[in-house]
């Protein structure tokens, strides 16, 4: 899974990052004057397998190995470079995007291709595929390194905060009705507990004991809130709505008792499930509702793992 | 068997983009309820279901399914793919009926959540 993931990752940098930003901008080169002979020297001294020629600034050329190992073929008499290089260079803007670079690379099968301004012509850099891959590394192990950071801030924030107790809260306005934002709140609830390095079966049976308790205030009532306390033994989830509230608690319990209307159950919600779910999922819960005015729920979920599935309590 | 083995075999059309396909799937669970995949599916398990809705995306992310399988050519909402896309999760189109496709799934090996081998 990861793999294609990282590809994916990587095909989204190659568009957004510019030649400018892999290219190397230090670049070793020769004049049009440079003999033939004193090229090797260079190419040994730089450790590089060619460079480009320039005049006064300009690009004029570029010179290889391969023109090299050519020129000794053919007798090695000494000229100068503008003989032997190569006129008609490909270049690279420093402003496109680094795939050009890839395709340009891939394409003619270069080793290199220099980078050139874009309104004066002047040299600004060499871009090789060794370059490429360095910077996309480097691209990749930077994202990677902010998620780290991420996990291990919220991981280590019970250790980190002075504080005999400490329990983090968090808060959310639940809207009635709207099934196109129902399940928003779990989904970010989930990813928090994941980041606070909350083991995740005791995760998984907070958030479905959420997502169950949200898609209630939505179904049922014009409204709510829910608050979330995460502490180093428990998590409470507290649900609070201005809803019809509900006549018969211990029907309401039953599994597949629902008052959902039809349209919700056609959604694939309302089945009469919710509650009993939560029950399932839930160390502790209790449930008050008055007719007319409103339900609140009180969900507790502790962090140890060992003895499941727990024992419920209903204190309703 | 491997997600994208299945979707071979069964001519599975995938919708999500970016969402890769290498799960080795071994059950999978049928259902239409989303409270009902909430309580009783295994993680792990590939969803078969004729719901479109966005939140069997939430449901899938929020019980760490291997995929979703529409059933009757049935098309996700696109609110759907993206939120599928976020958690991961892949979302394929199958031509066939839920009786068939689970059916064909089941001789392909990917079995039900166990509790048959149980005898419930």
């Amino acid at each position: 899974m990861n793999k294609e993931r990282e590809l994916s990752k990587v095909q989204e940098l190659v568009y957004e990052l510019k030649v400018s930003d892999a290219m190397k901008s230090n670049v070793i080169s020769v004049g049009p004057a440079t003999l033939m002979s004193e090229l090797r020297e260079i190419l040994k001294i730089n450790r590089i397998s060619g460079t480009p020629v320039v005049d006064s600034n300009k690009l004029v050329g570029i010179i290889s190995i391969e023109d090299f190992i050519k020129w000794l073929a053919d007798g090695a008499k000494d000229c100068p470079i503008k003989d032997k290089m190569i006129v008609n260079v490909m270049t690279l803007f420093s402003d496109e995007p680094l795939v050009h670079a890839v395709s340009k690379l891939e394409q003619f099968g270069y080793g290199r291709l220099p980078v050139i301004n874009r309104t004066d012509n002047k040299l600004l850099g060499v871009i090789t595929k060794g370059d490429i891959i360095e910077r996309l590394l480097k691209e990749t192990e930077i994202d990677y390194h902010e998620e780290e950071i991420h996990r291990y801030r919220a991981s280590h924030i019970f250790e980190d905060i002075i504080a005999d107790k400490t329990t983090i809260i968090f808060r959310y306005y639940i809207k009635g009705k709207d099934f196109d934002k129902a399940g928003e709140v779990s989904t970010g609830l989930k990813k928090n507990f994941s980041r606070l390095g909350i083991d995740p079966q005791i995760a998984r049976r907070a958030a479905i004991a959420s997502y169950e308790a949200e898609l209630n205030v939505v179904i049922h009532s014009d409204g709510g809130e829910m608050q979330v306390k995460v502490r180093p033994d428990k998590i409470s989830i507290d649900v609070e709505d201005t809803g019809p509230g509900i006549a018969d608690i211990e029907k309401a319990m039953q599994p597949g008792y629902s008052t959902a209307p039809e349209w919700v159950r056609e959604l694939g919600f309302g089945a009469g499930m919710g509650l009993s779910n939560i029950k399932k999922c839930a160390d502790k819960m209790s449930l008050t509702s008055v007719v007319g005015k409103g339900t609140h729920l009180k969900i507790s979920i502790y962090m140890k793992k060992e003895g499941e599935p727990h024992e419920i309590k209903r204190d309703s | 068997m491997k997600l994208k083995e299945i979707v071979e075999k069964l001519a599975l059309e995938v919708r999500t983009k970016n969402v890769a396909l290498d799960y080795d799937v071994k059950r999978g669970y049928a259902s239409d309820l989303l409270s009902d995949v909430l309580a009783n599916a295994n993680e792990g398990d590939l969803w078969i279901t004729l719901q479109v809705h966005q939140n069997i995306a939430a449901v899938a992310g929020m019980k760490g399914l291997s995929g979703i399988i529409l059933i009757n050519s049935r098309e996700p909402e696109e609110a759907t793919l993206r939120k599928a896309e976020d958690e991961k999760i892949p979302i394929m189109v199958s031509k066939l009926a839920a009786f068939e496709l689970t059916g064909r799934l089941y001789n392909l090996g990917i079995t039900g959540t166990g509790n048959a081998a149980k005898g419930i």
